[in-house]
Order: C-alpha cells, then sequence, then structure tokens
C-alpha cells in the first residue's frame, strides 16, 4: 500500500484524479437516492405552493437572516413536539426552495407559527420585540412596515420557481403582482382572484392592519401566518410524538 | 501605490496586456450589471465591478511603459503575491473579528441596531462568517499555498499574471460578497450565501487557481509530491465540487441578484449539508493542514513525524468527511439510513483526524525547549492541540443521542470556534508569524514580546469563548428537555433566554481579546514591513539553494 503511495505521489495528475475519485463516493451514495427513493417525501395531495406575498415575504425572512436564528424543522423528539407541535415531515418543505430548516435556535422553532398569534401581535412584536416579550434578544424589524413592497418583478419570481419545479399555473404567473396586492386588501377587487388560484381557504387580510399600503410587513406576516398550513399532513394521528 | 507600480514594472509585456484585457473585460462585465440591474442590489455590484476594474486599469495604464525585467527573476521565487496575500488576510481578520464581536454584543445588547436594517443581526452575521472564513482564512490560504508549493517543488510559479488574478478575483468575490449581505443579497444556505453572479465568477478565479498549482506541480525538480501540497490540493479540488452543486440555481432574470435553488427540502438540507460540513472539512481543515505540514516542520526544524501517518490520515479525511454531512441532520425529516451513515464515518473520523494531530503533536517531540521559547511555534502546538479537541468533540456531537441535546444551542457554537479560533486562526498567526520574516527578508519580527502578548490574548480568549458556549448551549439543551414533575415541559423559552445573558457577555468579552491580539499582530508585521524597507534588501537567488531538505520524512 505504501509503495504503491510512494508511486501515486510522483504523478500529478494521478493524485488530482484520485481525490476526485475518493472524495465523490460519499456524496453520490447519500444524495443521489433522496431523489430517486420515492418514500423519502411523503405524499399530500392537500399541498398548495405558497401565494406571491407569501413567497415575497418568505424572500424578506431569507434576506433579513431569520434562519440564523429560528429553524424550521421540529425535530422527533419529545419535548419539541410538545413544545412546538407535531414533528415536520420531508413534505412540508417539498417546495422550499431553498429550504430554511436552520441550525440554530437563538429564537423558538417557528415551523408552526401560522396563526398561533394574531396578525396585530406579529407587527407589534417586528417593530419592536421588547414591547411584547420584555427578554427578547431579537432585532426590531421597524422599517418593514414603512417600505413598500416590490411588486413588479414577482412574475419573474414564480417563472423561476416554476422552473425548478413548483407547479405555478400560467395564470398565478401573470397575475403575481394583482394577487399579491389583493391578498392584502380584502375589500379591493383583487382579493377574488386570490382564492379563485390559490383555494378558498387562503387567508385574505390587511395583514399589516393597512389594507390602503401593500408593505414588507403585509408579505412577512403573511408568511408567518401560513408556515406549517400549506399542508396538514403532519397533523395525522401517523406523525404524533414518538415516545 | 509604489508598490502597485512595482509590481506591475515585474510583469513581461505579455503579461501587461494580458492584464490589461482581463480588466477591460471586467469593467464591460461591470458596466453591463450596472445597466441591465439598475434599481437592483445587482446594479451596485456592477458599478462595484466596474470601479475595481477602472482603478486597476488606471494602475496598468501608469506603469504600461516602464522597462521589461530582465530573466534574472526567473531565478528566485515569486512571492509578491504571498506577501499582497498576508496583509490582506489580516485585513479581512481585522474586519471579521470586529464584526463578530460586534455579532456576539447584539446578544446582550440588541438595540445596537440604531434601526437601521443593514446593522441587524440576520445581516452581519454572514459578514462576520464570510469575513473570516473566505477573507481571513482565504486570502491566508491562497498567499501559504504559493509559498509552499514553490519551495516544495523548487519550482517558480508559471507566470506573474495569473496568481494575481486569482488574488484580485477572490477578494473582489468577498467583497461582493459580504456588501450583498448589507444590502440583503443572499442565498441563505450557510457558507454558500452568495448569490449566482458571484459564484460563477468564483468558479473561473478557482479554475486559475487549480492551473496554477498543476502548472507548478508538472514542473516540479522533486521527484515526489510533498504532503502540504496533496492538502492543499484537496482543498482546491473538492471545494470545486462542492460549490458548484450545492449552489446550482435559477435566477429570476439577468438584471437580478435573485435566485431560487435548484433543489428543495429534504434534497436542498442533504445537498447543503453535504457542502457544509465538507467545507469545514476542506476549507477550514484540509487547506490548513497543509499549511501546518509545512511551517511546524520547518519552524520547529524537525521532519515530520511519520510519512505514513500522513498518508494513513489523508486519505482517512478525504474519504470519510464525504459521508459525514448528515450529521447536521439528526432527527429531522433526513431519511433515518442517511443520519446512521453520517454518524458511523463521523465518529471513524476521529481515527485520521488524531493521527494527523499526533503527527504534528510528535513531530514536535525533542523540541520542546523552542515550544517554550518561541511564540511562533507555541501558535502552531496550540492549534494542533485545538484540532485534536474539536475533532473529538464533533465525533462525540455527531452521535444521535448527543446531538438531540446539542443540535440548535450554543454548543454547536462553542465547537465552531474551538475549531475556528484555537485551530484554523491560531495555525495561521503561527504561519504569518513565521513567513513574514522569511518574505521581508528580516533577521525575525520587529517585537518578540509582541508575538508573545498576541500569543496569550488569544489563548485566553478562546477558553473564555469556548467555556461560555459549553456552559450555555449544555444548559439551554437540558432546560429545553427539562419536564416538572406532573409531565409539563418545566421551562419556557424565555427563561432559557434569560439564564443565556451571563455567558453571551462572557463570550463576547473573550472575543474582544482575541480581536484586540489581532490588531497587536498588524502592527507588528506592520512595524516589521517598515523595517525591511530601511534596510533594503539584496535578493539572492534563492531558487539554488535547496530547502526541503528539513522536509524529508524523519523514518
Ligand atoms: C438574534 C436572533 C433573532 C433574529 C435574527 C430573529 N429573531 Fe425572531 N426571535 C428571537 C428570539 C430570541 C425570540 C423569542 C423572544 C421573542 O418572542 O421575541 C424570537 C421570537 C420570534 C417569534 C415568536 C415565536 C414564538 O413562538 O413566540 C417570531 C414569529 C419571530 N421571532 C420571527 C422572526 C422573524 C420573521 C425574523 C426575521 C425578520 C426574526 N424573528 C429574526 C430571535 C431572533
Ligand atoms: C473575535 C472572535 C470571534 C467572535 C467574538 C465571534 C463571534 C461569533 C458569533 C456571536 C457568532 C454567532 C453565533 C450565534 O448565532 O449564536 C459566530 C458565528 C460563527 N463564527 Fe465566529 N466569532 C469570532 C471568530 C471567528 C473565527 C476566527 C472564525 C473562523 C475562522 C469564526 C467562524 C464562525 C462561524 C463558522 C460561525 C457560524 C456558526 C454556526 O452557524 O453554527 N468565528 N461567531
Ligand atoms: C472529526 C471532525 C469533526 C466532526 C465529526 C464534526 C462534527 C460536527 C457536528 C456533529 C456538528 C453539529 C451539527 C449540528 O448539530 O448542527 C458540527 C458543527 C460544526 N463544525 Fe464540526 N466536526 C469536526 C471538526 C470540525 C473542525 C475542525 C471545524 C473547524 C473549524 C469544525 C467546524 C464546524 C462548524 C463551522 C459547524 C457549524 C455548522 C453550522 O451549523 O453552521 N468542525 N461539527
Amino acid at each position: 500500500m505504501f509503495g504503491f503511495h510512494y508511486r501515486l505521489e510522483r504523478k500529478a495528475i494521478g493524485l488530482v484524479l484520485a481525490i476526485i475519485g475518493v472524495a465523490s463516493i460519499g456524496g453520490a451514495v447519500e444524495i443521489a437516492p433522496l431523489f430517486t427513493i420515492h418514500q423519502t417525501v411523503e405524499d399530500a395531495p392537500d399541498m398548495r405552493v405558497y401565494t406571491p406575498l407569501e413567497l415575497a415575504g418568505r424572500n424578506i425572512y431569507i434576506r433579513e437572516g431569520c434562519y440564523a436564528c429560528h429553524s424550521q424543522m421540529i425535530r422527533t423528539l419529545r419535548d419539541e413536539v410538545e413544545r412546538y407541535g407535531p414533528y415536520s415531515l420531508a413534505v412540508e418543505s417539498k417546495y422550499d426552495h431553498p429550504m430554511l430548516w436552520g441550525s440554530k435556535r437563538t429564537g423558538p422553532d417557528l415551523a408552526r407559527i401560522g396563526e398561533k398569534y394574531s396578525d396585530d401581535w406579529h407587527v407589534a412584536h417586528m417593530n419592536n420585540p421588547r414591547n411584547v416579550v420584555k427578554e427578547s434578544v431579537m432585532p426590531a424589524y421597524a422599517w418593514l412596515a414603512r417600505t413598500e413592497l416590490r411588486t413588479d418583478d414577482l412574475p419573474n419570481h414564480l417563472k423561476a420557481m416554476r422552473a425548478v419545479g413548483v407547479p405555478y399555473s400560467d395564470a398565478m404567473i401573470a397575475n403575481a403582482a394583482a394577487d399579491a396586492y389583493g391578498q392584502a386588501a380584502p375589500d379591493s377587487p383583487f382579493a377574488e382572484g386570490v382564492a379563485e388560484r390559490y383555494g378558498g381557504a387562503t387567508t385574505v387580510r390587511a395583514f399589516d392592519g393597512d389594507p390602503g399600503k401593500l408593505t414588507e410587513m403585509d408579505a412577512l406576516v403573511a408568511y408567518l401566518q401560513i408556515l406549517g398550513r400549506l399542508t396538514n399532513a403532519a397533523q395525522k394521528p401517523v406523525a404524533s410524538a414518538e415516545k | 501605490m509604489q508598490v502597485v507600480a512595482d509590481v506591475i514594472a515585474q510583469f513581461t509585456g505579455a503579461e501587461r496586456r494580458g492584464a490589461f484585457f482581463i480588466a477591460l473585460a471586467t469593467a464591460l462585465l461591470g458596466l453591463a450589471m450596472a445597466v441591465t440591474g439598475n434599481g437592483d442590489s445587482f446594479g451596485a455590484h456592477g458599478a462595484l465591478v466596474l470601479a475595481a476594474s477602472i482603478i486597476t486599469i488606471f494602475c496598468l495604464i501608469r506603469s504600461f511603459d516602464k522597462p521589461e525585467p530582465s530573466s534574472e527573476r526567473l531565478q528566485s521565487y515569486y512571492d509578491e503575491p504571498t506577501k499582497a496575500g498576508i496583509v490582506l488576510a489580516m485585513a479581512w481578520a481585522v474586519l471579521g473579528l470586529f464584526v463578530g464581536d460586534w455579532v456576539a454584543w447584539l446578544l446582550v445588547y440588541p438595540d445596537l441596531t440604531f434601526d437601521a436594517a443593514w446593522a441587524s443581526f440576520g445581516r452581519i452575521r454572514p459578514v462576520h462568517t464570510t469575513g473570516v472564513i473566505f477573507g481571513f482564512g482565504g486570502n491566508a490560504l491562497i498567499a501559504t499555498s504559493f509559498y509552499v508549493l514553490q519551495r516544495t517543488t523548487r519550482a517558480r510559479l508559471p507566470d506573474q499574471l495569473s496568481p494575481w488574478f486569482v488574488l484580485w478575483g477572490y477578494n473582489l468575490f468577498c467583497v461582493i460578497a459580504v456588501t450583498g449581505y448589507l444590502m440583503g443579497v443572499t442565498q441563505s444556505k450557510e457558507y454558500a450565501e452568495p448569490e449566482w453572479y458571484a459564484d460563477i465568477w468564483l468558479v473561473v478565479v478557482w479554475v486559475t487557481y487549480f492551473a496554477i498549482y498543476l502548472r507548478t506541480l508538472v514542473r516540479r525538480k522533486e521527484p515526489h509530491i510533498y504532503v502540504a501540497n496533496w492538502y492543499y490540493m484537496a482543498f482546491i479540488l473538492v471545494v470545486a465540487i462542492l460549490h458548484i452543486v450545492n449552489n446550482l440555481a435559477v435566477p429570476i432574470s439577468f438584471g437580478s441578484a435573485k435566485s431560487y435553488s435548484a433543489f428543495s427540502g429534504v434534497q436542498d438540507a442533504m445537498t447543503q449539508w453535504w457542502y457544509g460540513h465538507n467545507a469545514v472539512a476542506f476549507f477550514l481543515t484540509a487547506g490548513f493542514l497543509g499549511m501546518m505540514y509545512y511551517y511546524l516542520p520547518k519552524r520547529a526544524g524537525r521532519p515530520i513525524y511519520s510519512y505514513r501517518m500522513s498518508i494513513i490520515s489523508f486519505w482517512g479525511i478525504t474519504f470519510f468527511y464525504m459521508w459525514a454531512g448528515s450529521h447536521h441532520l439528526h432527527y429531522t425529516a433526513l431519511p433515518q439510513w442517511v443520519q446512521s451513515l453520517g454518524m458511523t464515518f463521523s465518529v471513524m473520523l476521529l481515527v485520521p483526524s488524531w493521527a494527523s494531530a499526533g503527527n504534528a503533536l510528535l513531530t514536535l517531540n525533542g523540541a520542546w525547549d523552542k515550544v517554550r521559547d518561541d511564540a511562533t511555534l507555541r501558535f502552531m502546538m496550540v492549534a494542533a492541540v485545538f484540532y485534536g479537541l474539536s475533532t473529538f468533540e464533533g465525533s462525540f456531537m455527531a452521535i444521535r443521542s448527543v446531538n438531540s441535546l446539542s443540535h440548535y444551542t450554543d454548543w454547536t457554537i462553542g465547537h465552531v470556534h474551538a475549531g475556528a479560533l484555537g485551530w484554523v486562526a491560531m495555525i495561521t498567526f503561527g504561519a504569518i508569524y513565521a513567513s513574514v520574516p522569511w518574505l521581508w527578508k528580516t533577521r525575525g519580527m520587529y517585537s518578540a514580546r509582541l508575538v508573545e502578548a498576541h500569543f496569550w490574548l488569544a489563548v485566553a480568549g478562546t477558553v473564555i469563548y469556548v467555556f461560555a458556549m459549553w456552559n450555555s448551549g449544555i444548559i439551554q439543551g437540558l432546560m429545553w428537555r427539562t419536564y416538572t414533575e406532573g409531565g409539563t415541559l418545566a421551562y419556557t423559552f424565555t427563561d432559557s433566554l434569560v439564564a443565556m445573558r451571563p455567558y453571551y457577555m462572557a463570550r463576547a468579552i473573550g472575543g474582544l481579546f482575541f480581536l484586540i491580539g489581532a490588531l497587536i499582530g498588524c502592527y507588528n508585521i506592520w512595524m516589521t514591513i517598515r523595517m525591511a524597507r530601511v534596510s533594503a534588501t539584496n535578493t539572492a537567488a534563492d531558487l539554488q539553494d535547496a530547502p526541503v531538505a528539513a522536509l524529508q520524512p524523519g523514518e
């Protein structure tokens, strides 16, 4: 073995090829089957895609680095299930490009935060967390309520998502900007289209409390309120705590 | 400015023209980005690229018609890029550590963000990680790899332009990354945050870097390729594979910074942590092991203890690490068979890791008096100890039941910084203190006592940091899973938050020690360089002597 190596280390190209070969095996064995083995991701026929407003909110969540402090992955451990709710299933993040499972819980898990609090609570909390939870170390995000949401490029966002495999229809793409507006303005003529395209159960509310203006706060709260609620696959009895 | 002019004066005519065309091409690219991305952060980055290119063109033009260098230069190693890389590494260290400490204080005083979006925790945390890993670590790796490559092959770098392109392009990448986060441009993938256009640019830079390595190796005068180069090569090659696969994404348009990852959900999680863990393995470990395998024996004046141990540990690390990524996903929605594989390989990984750490420490056997007297060598010794410690801790944390406690807590942060401060930063400081006098041809550093002071500040800072995070992490993990006698959870999340505060404060103070140490290091290096300028150097043709003798294995 050492004799072989003695010869190998005299050949630059041989060494390069050996390194590439040896290093490729692990990833190939562990990653490739995840795309081909069907059981990896459960079936969830009731699952819907993110609305344009929720997707915009998700992008704000990414932009602000909320994932650095919050996980979105409840592990199959009793205390986590009791604290945060049913453990997360793979299917729940199948439209998440990229996933936001996180690796650090400086704040609590958010996988099932949807509809746990009112919109007002979230707006107050985002404006200054310490007004709501005195001991909080979360940053204040007061500027979100002051900043208008950019919607003109939303069709491009949906198109790119479709390119990576999320089933957005042509109608969804064409109406992306209007739907974003409509979801946060329940009394406007645009609100109806949202329910039509994304299902009657979709929440249509003035998330930041002001239906007249579409802000980044609207988008972020809409996103927080849908977390854990795109499908209820995890609520089925099979997914209750592993004792 | 004079320094830049001197570098360009060393270029041949062809190299000057090459540099000019490259800078012109990037200027046009920057202009195109600025136009198509008008109103988007993409456009701002275009302007940045354009500005960097124009400054470069300006410098080139000013020195364009200097006389060409004589062929005498081919008789010596080409160390100018290494010098620049070391200075850049120290500059990034100060920035990265400063921001790191700021991030640490944010968890004590969360309102240190001044209501500004760019200063909030989520945006500056990646500035810290990218600043230290890619800015500080990356520049140090590129700089030392050029140095080590030439000495161990006894060949000069193939040309003078491509190393500068690598250094320039790489730092441009880092600046784009860091300014991007401040503007909110991020993919959110840890350690792979930069967006698609920065990623493509890095591929170009990286291929050039690899080409330099290969072209030099092919022209080597030593029959054997020395161990340090195996590690540097593994670092370059595997980082390229990881980078390309994990960053596959579809941009929303060619005028926008935003893209969507090609993968989603569980497949994305596995790809990301296959990348993330091996960024640790091949960026923060393999590259720095390459550094260690050269500078430690050189400084100690003793050959590497065992050649066979270095073979076993090299291939062990290259093979096992690539399986271990799934230990970041224990008890998640990732299929259990992948978790088990990750855990098994992580535990096995301890063997090659300790073989490397042991090889380094045994090399020092018989040179302990030097370790006692020489803070530079002591930096390297402590690095090897922390390397052993953090790999032991890592293998332990990869065990499922241990990870159920440690995951999501500050224990991970403690482990990270035992590796990052204790291993990565210490070996780098050691290597830099060793190289600076060699490169600038002075008898030693400006002040040995300041090296000593830096050493103790670094050790104190690391120990405070790591102990604080072990405590807070374990307390946090226990509080989250403690039940009352009635069978309900004993603590709210906020309870655990309150318990963390004193440890967060201690960590921030430890970080301050570490930062002050680095500032002292900068001053010392600066003064050494000035000292060298004063005592005008005579550049001997150092290719003539055979410096590798001390590196031959001792078996
Ligand atoms: C510095 C780390 C940090 C960052 C960054 C951060 N948070 Fe938090 N977050 C916390 C902490 C700590 C808590 C718990 C105390 C509290 O409720 O404020 C929390 C609580 C929350 C809660 C309430 C959870 C519950 O179950 O009560 C929500 C919702 C939330 N954060 C959303 C966000 C969003 C959205 C972002 C990004 C815009 C964000 N956080 C960024 C630390 C952070
Ligand atoms: C002055 C010294 C340093 C201080 C005060 C510091 C502080 C911090 C803080 C506060 C965090 C965020 C932790 C959290 O989210 O809870 C962090 C994360 C991190 N730091 Fe540092 N740091 C320092 C030096 C370094 C160095 C030298 C490196 C690498 C070479 C490094 C690498 C990292 C990495 C990789 C993370 C991310 C960890 C994770 O996500 O698990 N740090 N640091
Ligand atoms: C045998 C070697 C090692 C093993 C088996 C190992 C294992 C682990 C494990 C189990 C985690 C925790 C994952 C989680 O729960 O989320 C982790 C995190 C980490 N380790 Fe190591 N480790 C090793 C060596 C190192 C070294 C030498 C460094 C150098 C700096 C390092 C840097 C990190 C970083 C940066 C993270 C945090 C990743 C993140 O969550 O962002 N590790 N490691």
